[in-house]
């Protein structure tokens, strides 16, 4: 499907769909939840015209079921989800990452805990994404800020869930899935897309999880006469379970090499008037929008604001923030929860710097006032 | 054709024998399922065998086709993900009580109501084997687990009549004594276009046995032959002549439009309107 | 390991001594020995009716030849 070149108004989930048909999705199951339904809503009218498949399910747990199957028998493979439902898929996440079956599951963070305030934005999903499934998996989650980066890194996701075998979590908040910008997106022929690298080997020998150059393992689809078998339960190169620690310990350590040691490194993040800034506020996704009319708005005031905007919660990206800690006499931390981000930033900035959280959750957005507020009291502190 | 030729060809045969207890109704069902996928003339290269988790569940890890061995209870959520996406594949899903019933139940009944084209087998053992011996929803009420010390409260399920409910196309039971009429009962399930499902009776000696006086698989097998009735005698039984047996064969078979087909219609008619 | 046609046989080494085959073989083809497992004592009997083989769970005997009548 050709996109349009001209520009479009376009909402944050709209730009995910177009997004993941740019990057060749051709199977997408989902339960419908606010604020994330119209992501489903996209790919049941665009998925056929493509001769992809689009299935409403049960629930989540089966949503997620059904994309690993689907991405086991070849194709690229979707759900998209908000707080509950993200709930309900975490087993089945850590059977992607356990059995290295790419997919890639949109969250569109809503309020919560529970059914909370189910239209009304928040981040607080941030560490559930790291943490939300069982056992020591690693992820890669994503926080677009805009609705142009919303359509690349969902491109982005699939690559990365491809290239790297894994589930690729993309972490939209209920303001950038529904905010509408004027956006141009490329025409399809000019987005980069990856795909999963076949085996070449004889099906005899061949092992399904002994990993490439990469610390991949080369990926066959189901019916393609490789006879192989995938299972959530701890297995050695031949994908069969051993029930041995050094197996186990083997592979789950591998799971975490592939991702940490990629070149370029999975974990980025935007800086932005970094270089002499004094105060660094670290936002990501929509929370990033306020603070960077903050940052400016501080710079006009004459106050060495910067700021460093995490694109991957997971990895998140340490070495930029241990850097700017280095230099910034504080950082600020917005976020829409009671304090997610910032534990990563304490951890990583080893008291490097002084650290102020700041933190909304009565499903109002931080606005650029207040940020910059925070911003100027700091500074008041810092000389 | 002959057992070591069946064995050569349909198992993957260094990972046996395989890790059931002595007289497990398990091995059994997998040699029903590997003779009748051969009676049914399916193409290996192109049949995936979906598992949950459980005793049971662990029979695909010994046959050699594509097998996916997926989470408690979401074999058939994996498994039409599998079909969906390539609707060429022959997909058996192969399942315990546990699995399929109770925390699978969900996806078991809309997976019939869909009548996606997938083949069910489950294995029903009456207890929840690889966790030690709790009761599922197939154990009769009033029988005995680890859970059950003063026997079950709960009413068991009849499965069969809950997926020919659901909308499933082909339904049957067999059991693991009944061994050729199970062959044939898969084989059948695998022939049919829609969603088939054959509940096989099973034994665990080990735990539903030795809880309720059962004590060997020789003697759950007698009790299989004495409570079973196939079709056509049932046919000629009052309610009260029925009472305390079950039924096996072939319970129910209809036509109806199968999922992957009528989405391809959709497919078509999604192109179409785009020109 | 090739077996000679039309001869039973147990693989010891799979068979787990359930007596399933013992019990239901229709012509008594089999004694159980201590450990319970089958030993072929009445070969002349056998019908090759292949229910030992169907029921083994095991996948343990062998009747050397075509199993259920093609
Ligand atoms: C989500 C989850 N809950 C519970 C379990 C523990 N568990 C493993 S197998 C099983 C029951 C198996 O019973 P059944 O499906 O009847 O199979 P069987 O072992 O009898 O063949 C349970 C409860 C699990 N693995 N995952
Ligand atoms: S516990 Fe029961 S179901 Fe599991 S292998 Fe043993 S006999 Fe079979
Ligand atoms: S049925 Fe098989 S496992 Fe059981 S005793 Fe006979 S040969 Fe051994
Ligand atoms: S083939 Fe039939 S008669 Fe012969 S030993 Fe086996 S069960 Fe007995």
């Amino acid at each position: 499907m050709a996109n349009d070149r001209r520009a479009q108004l376009l909402s944050g989930n709209e730009a995910c769909v177009r997004g993941a048909l740019a990057a060749g999705v051709r199977f997408f199951a989902g339960y419908p939840i606010t604020p994330s339904t119209e992501i489903a809503e996209g790919l049941a009218a665009a998925l056929p015209k493509v001769g992809g498949t689009f299935i409403q399910m049960e629930d989540e747990i089966a949503s997620m079921g059904a994309v690993i199957g689907a991405s086991l028998a070849g194709v690229k493979a979707m759900t998209a989800t908000s707080g509950p439902g993200f709930s309900l898929k975490q087993e089945n996440i850590g059977f992607a990452a356990m059995a290295e079956v790419p997919c890639v599951i949109v969250d569109v963070q809503r309020y919560g805990p529970s059914t909370g305030l189910p239209t009304s934005p928040a981040q607080g999903d941030i560490m559930q994404a790291r943490w939300g499934t069982h056992g020591d998996h690693p992820i890669i989650a994503l926080m677009p800020a805009s609705v142009r980066e919303t359509f690349d890194l969902t491109v982005e996701a699939f690559n990365l869930a491809e290239e790297l075998r894994t589930p690729v979590i993309l972490l939209l908040d209920e303001i950038v899935g529904h905010m509408r910008e004027r956006v141009e997106l490329p025409p399809d022929e000019s987005v980069h897309v990856v795909n999963r690298t076949k085996p070449v080997e004889d099906p005899e020998t061949f092992q399904p999880y002994k990993p490439g150059p990469n610390l991949v393992p080369p990926m066959p689809a189901f019916g393609d006469g490789y006879h192989f078998h995938v299972t959530g339960l701890a297995h050695d190169e031949s994908g069969f379970p051993t029930g041995r620690g050094q197996d186990a310990d083997r592979l789950v350590r591998r799971l975490h090499a592939k991702i940490q040691n990629r070149k370029p490194p999975v974990a980025r993040a935007e800086e932005w008037q970094l270089e002499d800034a004094e105060i660094v506020v670290v936002a990501a996704g929509s929370v990033a929008r306020s603070a960077r009319a903050a940052v400016r708005e501080a710079r006009v005031r004459g106050i060495k604001a910067g700021l460093l905007r995490p694109i991957t919660a997971w990895p998140f990206p340490e070495n930029e923030v241990r850097e700017a800690a280095r230099r910034a006499a504080a950082m600020i931390v917005p976020e829409l929860n009671l304090g997610q981000i910032v534990r990563e930033v304490e951890r990583v900035s080893g008291g490097e710097t002084k650290i102020v959280p700041l933190n909304r959750i009565d499903a109002e957005l931080i606005t650029p006032a207040e940020i910059l507020e925070r911003i100027q009291e700091v500074a008041a502190h810092v000389d | 054709m002959s057992i070591e030729e069946l064995l050569e060809r349909y198992t993957r045969r260094d990972k046996l024998p395989h890790i059931w207890c002595p007289g497990c109704g398990n091995g059994i069902i997998m040699g029903a399922v590997i003779r009748a996928l051969d009676q049914a003339g399916v193409d290996q290269k192109k049949t995936v065998i979906v598992s949950g988790i459980g005793c049971s569940s662990r029979a695909p890890g010994y046959m050699k086709f594509d097998t996916l061995h997926t989470t408690h209870g979401r074999a058939l959520a994996y498994a039409t993900g599998v079909k969906l996406a390539r609707p060429e594949l022959k997909v058996v899903v192969l399942t315990g009580d546990g699995d399929c019933a109770a925390i699978g139940g969900n996806h078991l009944i809309h997976a019939a109501r869909r009548n996606i084209d997938l083949t069910v087998v489950v294995f029903n053992n009456d207890i929840y084997g690889m966790t030690g011996g709790q009761y599922s929803p197939l154990t009769p009420q009033g029988s005995y687990a680890t859970t059950a010390p003063y026997g079950t409260v709960d009413r068991n399920f009849d499965l069969c009549e809950l997926v020919k409910a659901a909308g499933g196309t082909y339904v049957a039971r067999g059991t693991t004594y009944h061994t050729r009429m199970l062959i044939d009962l898969i084989s059948a399930g695998l022939g049919h276009k829609g969603f088939s499902f054959i509940e096989v009776v099973s034994q665990c000696p080990m735990y539903y046995g030795r809880k309720n006086k059962l004590a060997s698989a020789v003697a759950m097998l007698e009790w299989q032959k004495e409570h079973a009735v196939p079709v056509k005698a049932a046919a000629k039984l009052t309610p009260e002549q029925l009472k305390g047996k079950f039924v096996i064969g072939e319970l129910h078979r209809e036509e109806a439009p199968e999922y992957t087909e009528v989405y391809a219609e959709v497919v078509a008619r999604a192109r179409g309107e785009e020109k | 390991m090739e077996k000679a046609p039309g001869v039973i046989t147990v693989n010891e080494k799979w068979c787990k001594g359930c007596g399933i085959c013992i019990a239901f073989c229709p012509a008594k083809v089999f004694t159980a020995r201590e450990d319970g497992k089958p030993v072929v004592t009445n070969p002349d009997a056998c019908t090759r009716c292949g229910l030992c083989e169907l029921r083994c769970p095991d996948f343990a005997i062998s009747l050397g030849g075509k199993s259920h009548g093609e």
